[in-house]
């Protein structure tokens, strides 16, 4: 029978609390670049712009047909080198952080786009027609009529996908940037204490994922009923 | 009067499907005008086309004399000034109700704004509710809303897609009844769309029956209950059935309930010069052409009856096994399987030429009408 030992924790909690803000600030980031991207995406995608909404779906199918780690490996492998030679920027600058966060925000638009596209679709065809009955222009209706109602369908998706995000976030151990995760695995593989450190890791993401899918819940529910 | 609406050979298609096919017809300014036809007649795709939502393959629509609809060109909904009351009412969710009769009204200053939402609530009878969301609202009200909101931007003209097909039909005759006042009192032409003939007839001025994607008869309500130019707008509007029938002269038509005399000589139809003695033609009796008469030496066994409160509205058939609908004040109640006197009531005889096949299915080209005045 494996002995726990739960002691190397309360030492290293700063350390797990710095890897911690790591996760938080490439979630945060990511998913309001997600977001925006996302949207533009969306919009491109339900373009009457023939070549725009090819372009647009050619790039959703893409990141969404390869795996998350291969697309976070090339940003940390090729766009590095890319940036040195076309920018002249000096050969091993860190630049694991913001490769991270292009990476995620970058493969993460392309699930909001969709969520978007569905949100807006979401919207009855006949509030746009309603709209032009009254004199608005497409522009105005949209702006007026269906994106804020699409927006109101949409956030319980986006909040979840925020957490999903949250929860990928621990596959910047590949590029050896200390996340949660990440500075998890490094204090188990110090102390050797590394099964107690994954299943506390494991504990700290299930409670914060869980608390905040119930939040989700609760709001899709209050959204329902009003 | 002017006509404040032109149609003019409008045909509309999606792929090979012709879905309106060649379409006439004008509506006077400050009448109410309805569009009358089973679903999949067309007649929601031709509102569509004179609200702009679609482009039509070809013909003309105008609006006040100026043409806003052709093929390959069409004024885009926006810029037509035309209010439209949807079948789901498609209010906007996100807005209250104040907000959403100002909607069409942005760009006018706030006050004079507010002024026009109080006025309009006050019309539909929604005073102080103007706070409210739509889910807030009985589908009654959610139904006014919608009008006001049509309303609001002082529309000459007004397009009402099966406004009331969601409300139960009590409220349905109400608001019916309500809508038509407050269009009236505005003097706004109106089109109105529906499947339901009793909210056609409360509503309407004059009424285009439609199927297959024509229009099969336009008329007063009056005219195309007791004229129908076909046997479809005969089918389709009223209950009855068909007798066969035989031509006496000019004047008189025997069916197996006897005769039906007429005091002005029979005016045939086109394509019909041989109308006379011995033409076998399909006579139309609706459900008040045969009334209960206990004394009456005719007589027809009771199939069915539907009790409908004031009055009881029987199937009966005949000794030659014929089947016609007879509609009798409910204090008469009679078993199934009685037998019950009834007389002959007609006021105008209706009286189609028999078609060379049994029954034409519905809508295929009309047969041409015999008409008797009484």
């Amino acid at each position: 029978m494996h002995e726990f030992d739960w002691s190397s924790i309360p030492g290293s909690l700063p350390f797990l609390w710095q890897g911690m803000l790591v996760s938080l600030k490439i979630t945060g980031v990511a998913v309001v670049f997600g977001i925006v991207w996302g949207t533009v995406l969306a919009m491109a995608r339900l373009s009457s712009i023939k070549p725009l909404a090819w372009l647009a779906a050619g790039y959703v199918n893409l990141f969404r047909a390869v795996p998350l780690v291969m697309v976070l490996l090339w940003f940390f492998l090729i766009v590095p080198q890319l940036l040195e030679s076309l920018l002249g920027m000096p050969a091993g600058t860190d630049m694991r952080m913001s490769s991270a966060i292009t990476g995620f925000a970058l493969f993460e638009a392309a699930y909001y786009s969709e969520i978007i596209r569905a949100g807006i679709q979401s919207v009855s065809k006949g509030q746009m027609a309603a709209a032009s009955a009254l004199g608005m222009s497409y522009g105005q209706s949209m702006r007026l009529v269906v994106l804020p109602q699409a927006f109101r369908n949409m956030v319980p998706l986006l909040l979840t996908q925020g957490i999903i995000l949250f929860q990928d976030t621990s596959l910047v151990y590949v590029s050896a940037l200390a996340d949660f995760f990440g500075a998890a695995y490094k204090v188990g593989d110090r102390d050797g204490r590394l099964v107690e450190m994954l299943l506390f890791a494991g504990a700290v993401y299930f409670v914060l994922c869980f608390v905040a899918s119930q939040l989700v819940r609760h709001y899709q529910k209050k959204l329902k009923t009003a | 009067m002017a006509h404040h609406l032109e149609l003019e050979g409008i045909i509309q298609r999606y792929g090979k499907h012709t879905v309106v096919n060649g379409v006439d017809f004008r509506v006077d300014a400050g009448s109410i005008a309805c569009l009358l036809g089973p679903s999949g007649c067309g007649k929601t795709t031709l509102l569509r086309c004179i609200a702009g939502f679609e482009e039509i393959a070809a013909g003309e629509i105008r609006v006040e004399g100026r043409t806003v609809s052709r093929a390959g060109f069409r004024v885009p909904p926006e810029h037509r000034r035309i209010g439209m009351v949807f079948q789901d009412y498609a209010l906007f969710p996100h807005l209250t109700v104040t907000e959403n009769i100002g909607f069409g009204l942005r760009g006018t200053r706030a006050a004079e704004r507010g002024t026009r939402v109080d006025e309009l609530l006050a019309t539909v009878g929604l005073g102080g509710q103007g706070g409210k969301y739509p889910h807030e609202l009985s589908g009654g009200q959610q139904q006014r809303v919608a009008l006001a909101r049509a309303l609001a931007p002082r529309p000459q003209l007004i397009l009402l897609d099966e406004p009331f097909s969601n409300l139960d039909v009590d409220l349905r005759e109400r608001l019916s009844h309500e809508v038509r006042d407050i269009l009236k009192s505005q003097g706004i032409t109106a089109v109105l769309v529906t499947h339901d003939q009793n909210e056609a007839f409360a509503m309407a001025d004059e009424i285009g029956v439609m199927a297959d994607g024509l229009i099969q008869q336009w008329d007063t309500p009056y005219n195309l209950y007791h004229r129908p130019a076909n046997r479809f707008v005969a089918d389709f509007v009223g209950q009855g059935v068909f007798l066969p029938g035989m031509v006496i002269d000019g004047h008189c038509v025997e069916v197996e309930l006897g005769r039906l005399e007429s005091k002005v000589p029979l005016e045939c139809g086109q394509g019909c010069g041989t109308c006379g003695k011995g033409c076998g033609v399909e006579v139309l009796l609706r459900p008040d052409d045969i009334v209960h008469d206990d004394r009456s030496g005719l007589k027809a066994e009771v199939l069915h009856k539907a009790f409908r409160g004031a009055d009881i509205l029987y199937t009966l058939r005949l000794t030659s096994g014929a089947e016609v609908l007879s509609l009798v004040p409910s204090h008469h109640n009679h078993a199934l399987g009685e037998r019950i006197g009834i007389k002959l009531d007609v006021d105008h005889v209706v009286a189609f030429k028999t078609p060379t096949r049994a029954f034409p299915p519905r809508g295929v080209t009309p047969v041409a009408p015999v008409h008797f005045s009484q």
